[in-house]
């Protein structure tokens, strides 16, 4: 049997009781970071504003833009391109690099104002069965319309960076029933420039285009 | 009596389905909130609404209140203070009376499962621990970005008995040897102060005071405090009315117990001088509908903070899709992103240029407003509170980063 069975997922925010004044304490802070909390500040805006296209950038760039006022550090930082990344620590180690490149021959640079400190924290992710299932594409097309963002969030986002599949699970389903253009499509999609509802609807499009081939 | 059903036409039903999922994960366990007080205060008013949600969920939740006197409330009321930086010395007496109060009410109390403490007042049931064992957890309702450091150190050797401390914003995370959770606060959209009103109600309210809602409004619910900066609200309007046709309204109430309060009030009529356009409004306690209209009625919010905790008024707020100014303070960030979902301001001037801004351009404000709302439904309502809390239970059992629950 070849069944996708939809999870969804709830998250807790930990507070790391760590925190960074300055572009040189926000790259020790990354360096040594759980990847759960490098997970937390790239994904944080998207999860919380996920209503929203465009949407405001990862943490780091945020902090260093409006708070330490850099805006050529923080458009460097902003236009990381998380999509392209599979791992947490390949993330973790371009936003190093960033961060020691600017730093070589850029003095100690601005020291965020008191309260304005960039606080670490991170995500502690529960992962909990739904009870739906869909054997084919016409099922799966129903319950994707029905399910919460959460759900939809999980196995696309969390399945290939933070559980480091490769791919998103629904490609990795639509491989396993041989629709492997249908996989490649979804593949693709740059998840972090759609809303989550957009999303669905792309992805809705998608399926059932492919449902009638 | 408010259901948790009541809720899915506002968060959807899938949010309310995935709390029996969760819930399902507590089955057999007993939580135990305590505090120090039934009634009055935030903490009481959060535990109100939520014990019997929680319950309806499947999960049995009580609570119990430790009983003190006077000394004893005496010197919590103390640490409170000291706390939220005021400079506060605890004598020795006094330390030994909260610790002796705490070990008398652990001796006539009984303890559930897991045990949700909040805050300072009855940290030291913890000492039962060793005896009793079970699942312990702190919450820290109060602003503790600055604590007085003898209280803090006090408090600490308690602290890191629990199993995790819970606080409202991340300045508040201390290093800490337990884990440390962040739950924010939340506004409930069914209360009268947020619920879907009629605009018969809302014209009526506006009527009463005499206000012309055919020209724009803008308004700032908050109480006549220093920290609200009614005064600076009143300057920022007038220099954006030398550009644009409009009335504030300035409206809520005044702590009772305030020295200050009188002083405000006088700067405030002052400095609205006989400007008939500016409408300050002294409303009594449970005036929650009228500002509820109020806040539907006017084209622009304000929430001009000195100094915040949270700033749930500025949740409140966005709730009611407005666009909202406020001041880049306490918790504010947390729910606004600046030319987002509101604007964030750092001085009067700003906040004169963005009230013009606002009225000038209806469709941005328009939008900065609906998308206000959708940031309040997803992240500051009743229901996603409810959710932290259940996790929060379940996480005493789970430490790994990623968790699967069957």
């Amino acid at each position: 049997m070849n069944e996708f069975y939809f999870n969804t997922k709830l998250d807790q925010t930990l507070l790391l009781g760590t925190k960074a004044r300055s572009v040189a304490e926000l790259l020790n802070g990354i360096k040594s970071a759980p990847e759960s909390s490098i997970y937390y500040h790239t994904h944080r805006y998207l999860q919380q504003h996920h209503f929203l296209s465009p949407e405001p950038p990862n943490d780091f760039a945020y902090w260093i833009q409006e708070v330490l006022n850099e805006p050529r550090l923080g458009e460097l930082m902003y236009s990381v391109d998380v999509v392209q990344f599979n791992s947490l620590e390949d993330l973790r180690n371009k936003f190093i690099e960033i961060l020691e490149q600017h730093s070589t021959g850029n003095g100690k640079g601005q020291t965020a104002p008191e309260g304005q400190e960039f606080h670490f924290m991170a995500s502690q992710t529960f992962v909990l069965r739904t009870p739906y299932v869909a054997n084919d594409l016409k099922q799966f097309a129903e319950i994707l319309r029905k399910i919460s963002v959460n759900s939809l969030y999980y196995h696309i986002f969390d399945a290939k960076l933070r559980l480091e599949k490769g791919e998103n699970d629904f490609s990795r389903w639509f491989r396993d029933l041989g629709k492997t253009a249908l996989a490649d499509e979804v593949v693709r999609l740059d998840p972090y420039t759609h809303t989550l509802e957009g999303l669905r609807a792309r992805i809705l499009q998608l399926v059932q285009q492919h449902d009638k081939n | 009596m408010i259901r948790i059903e009541d809720y899915a036409p506002v968060v959807g039903q899938a949010t309310i389905d995935e709390l029996y999922l969760l819930a399902k994960s507590l089955e057999g366990k007993q939580v135990q909130n305590i505090n120090s007080t039934a009634v009055g205060g935030g903490v009481a008013e959060i535990l109100t609404r939520m014990i019997p949600l929680l319950n309806e969920l499947g999960v049995q939740a009580r609570w119990d209140v430790i009983k003190g006197d006077e000394k004893f409330f005496g010197t919590t009321k103390k640490m409170h203070n000291g706390l939220h930086g005021v400079p506060t010395e605890i004598s020795d007496d006094e330390y030994e009376w909260f610790l002796e109060i705490n070990r008398k009410n652990a001796e006539e109390m009984s303890f559930a499962d897991i045990v949700y403490v909040h805050d300072p007042q009855p940290i030291a049931l913890i000492e039962k621990r060793a005896q009793l064992g079970k699942n312990w957890v702190w919450r820290c309702h109060i602003d503790f970005s600055k604590p007085v450091q003898s209280i803090w150190k006090f408090l600490a050797q308690f602290i890191k008995l629990y199993d995790a401390a819970v606080f409202s914003a991340p300045a508040f995370a201390r290093k800490l040897p337990i884990p440390q959770v962040l739950i924010s606060p939340s506004i409930d959209p069914l209360a009268d102060k947020n619920k879907d009103l009629p605009p018969e109600t809302i014209n009526s309210v506006f009527e009463r005071f005499g206000i012309d809602r055919s020209r724009p409004v803008v308004t700032q619910i908050s109480r006549f405090d220093y920290l609200k900066d009614p005064v600076g609200v009143i300057k920022a309007f007038k220099i954006a009315k030398k550009h644009v046709d409009a009335q504030l309204v300035l409206a809520g109430g005044g702590a009772t117990d305030d020295p200050e309060g009188p002083i405000i009030m006088q700067q405030v009529k002052e400095e609205a001088d006989k400007d008939r356009d500016i409408f300050v409004l002294f409303l009594p306690p449970a005036s929650d509908v009228e500002i509820n209209a109020l806040q539907r009625g006017s084209t622009v919010l304000l929430q001009k903070s000195l100094k915040e905790g949270f700033g749930l008024t500025v949740s409140e707020a966005l709730w009611k899709e407005k666009p909202t100014i406020a001041s880049a303070v306490g918790g504010i960030p947390l729910q606004i992103a600046h030319k987002y979902s509101g604007i964030l301001t750092h001085s009067i001037d700003g906040t004169a240029y963005w009230i013009k801004q606002l009225i000038h351009e209806p469709e941005y404000a328009r939008k900065l407003g609906i998308n206000g709302k959708q940031h309040i439904k997803n992240n500051f309502l009743i229901t996603r509170h409810i959710k932290d809390y259940l996790l929060l239970f379940i996480s005493i059992f789970h430490r790994e980063d990623v968790v699967y629950l069957s």
